[in-house]
């Protein structure tokens, strides 16, 4: 088929407004998912833009980032926020947060092959992809998890703050050492919602995969449950990808 | 996602369509490294931010063409995704706006 595979198996023999015809030339079920990602497009771009206004209404660090401390009175640099790495003792920004992107990314990937697989009904290598995808989540929501927990525990480090005293350490949603109370809650309500995301996501690939397993798709003639479930993982990572950008690089 | 010619083996487009997505993958990684080499080299500023965002635009059309197949889908459907995406981009300018204007007050 030159066009996406669709579950119009009986299709031929209903009338045209019996359901006969497929709108569009794609299934009921690819049509509503596609319908649910770009609700949830305007969900997370709500988000993000928000962020930006608040964040564009706050006084930025006018100075050198050698110079810069973390204070009430300026938007943190992000740079200097996120510059931790599990385990090791270093101050390097963009490496863990690069290895998440890295992380969601390849499990993106290892979702399309999943879907390829699907499409030449290949039962043993929509297995073998689901369960790196899925891995690729837990992995992913386990950088999440030290991300947060790091975020919340604080640095310890008083020569970074402005006045040089170290009256508060961490993050909730009050309260934050690195700048205004907004920069914590965005930051938790921002990556918590795409968390979320991901987590369902995995929930919903755990399900799928263990449909396959039980010979689900072969059952029904096609794999397009795969197809729909690979959708919602991409979009995750697209968000993810947003998320990347408006928070750590720019 | 099927050869776009049916005279391919079943073989020879499932080589054509991993090469597809590992092509893809390959481009998003090359983009990905220039936002990271960018943000250790160039300074701050409203440049840099432009560019990482045009990048980001470039990796989600990627992702959405290629990944999520809409490149394949009938035009209809794609513009049916695409062009509601018009209305974010009315409301990132609106917010950012109203953003400046709450600093205005906010900081004298």
């Amino acid at each position: 088929m030159a066009t996406s595979t669709s579950a119009s198996v009986n299709l031929g023999k209903r009338s045209i407004w019996d359901g006969g015809q497929e709108p569009l030339k794609a299934s009921y079920g690819k049509l509503m998912m596609w319908f649910f990602l770009v609700s949830d497009t305007f969900t997370f771009s709500a988000l993000l833009i928000t962020y930006g206004m608040i964040r564009y209404s706050q006084p930025a660090f006018t100075g050198l980032p050698e110079a810069f401390k973390f204070s009430q009175n300026h938007w943190p640099i992000p740079e200097k926020v996120f510059d931790a790495i599990p385990f090791v003792d270093v101050h390097l920004p963009l490496v863990f947060v690069g290895i998440m992107t890295f992380i969601l990314i390849v499990s993106s990937v290892t979702m399309v092959l999943a879907v390829e697989a699907g499409h030449r009904m290949d039962k043993a290598d929509v297995e073998k992809y689901m369960l790196w995808t899925i891995l690729g989540g837990f992995a992913f929501l386990g950088c999440q998890a030290w991300e947060w927990s790091h975020f919340i525990h604080g640095k310890a480090d008083a020569a970074m703050m402005e006045g040089g005293v170290l009256d508060f350490m961490g993050a909730n949603l009050v309260h934050n050492q690195y700048g205004p109370p907004a920069f914590a809650d965005l930051f938790f309500f921002i990556t918590g919602f795409h968390g979320t995301h991901v987590a369902s996501g995995v929930v919903i690939n755990i399900l799928t995969f263990y449909n396959c397993t039980m010979g689900q798709y072969e059952k029904v003639g096609h794999y397009e449950m795969i197809e729909k479930v690979g959708l919602y993982w991409h979009f995750v990572d697209l968000v993810w990808v947003f998320v990347f950008t408006f928070f750590y690089l720019v | 996602m099927a050869a776009h010619a049916e005279n391919l083996s079943p073989e020879e487009s499932r080589k054509k369509n991993v090469n597809r997505v590992l092509v893809v993958t390959g481009i998003l990684a090359g983009i990905t490294s220039v936002e990271f080499l960018l943000a250790f080299t160039m300074p701050a500023g409203m440049a840099r931010n432009a560019i990482f965002i045009i990048l980001t635009i470039a990796k989600a059309f990627y992702i959405v063409a290629d990944f999520m197949h809409l490149r394949h889908e009938i035009k209809t459907l794609a513009l049916a995704i695409l062009l509601p995406t018009a209305f974010i981009v009315w409301l990132l300018v609106a917010l950012l706006a109203e953003g400046g204007s709450l600093y205005t007050p906010r900081v004298e």
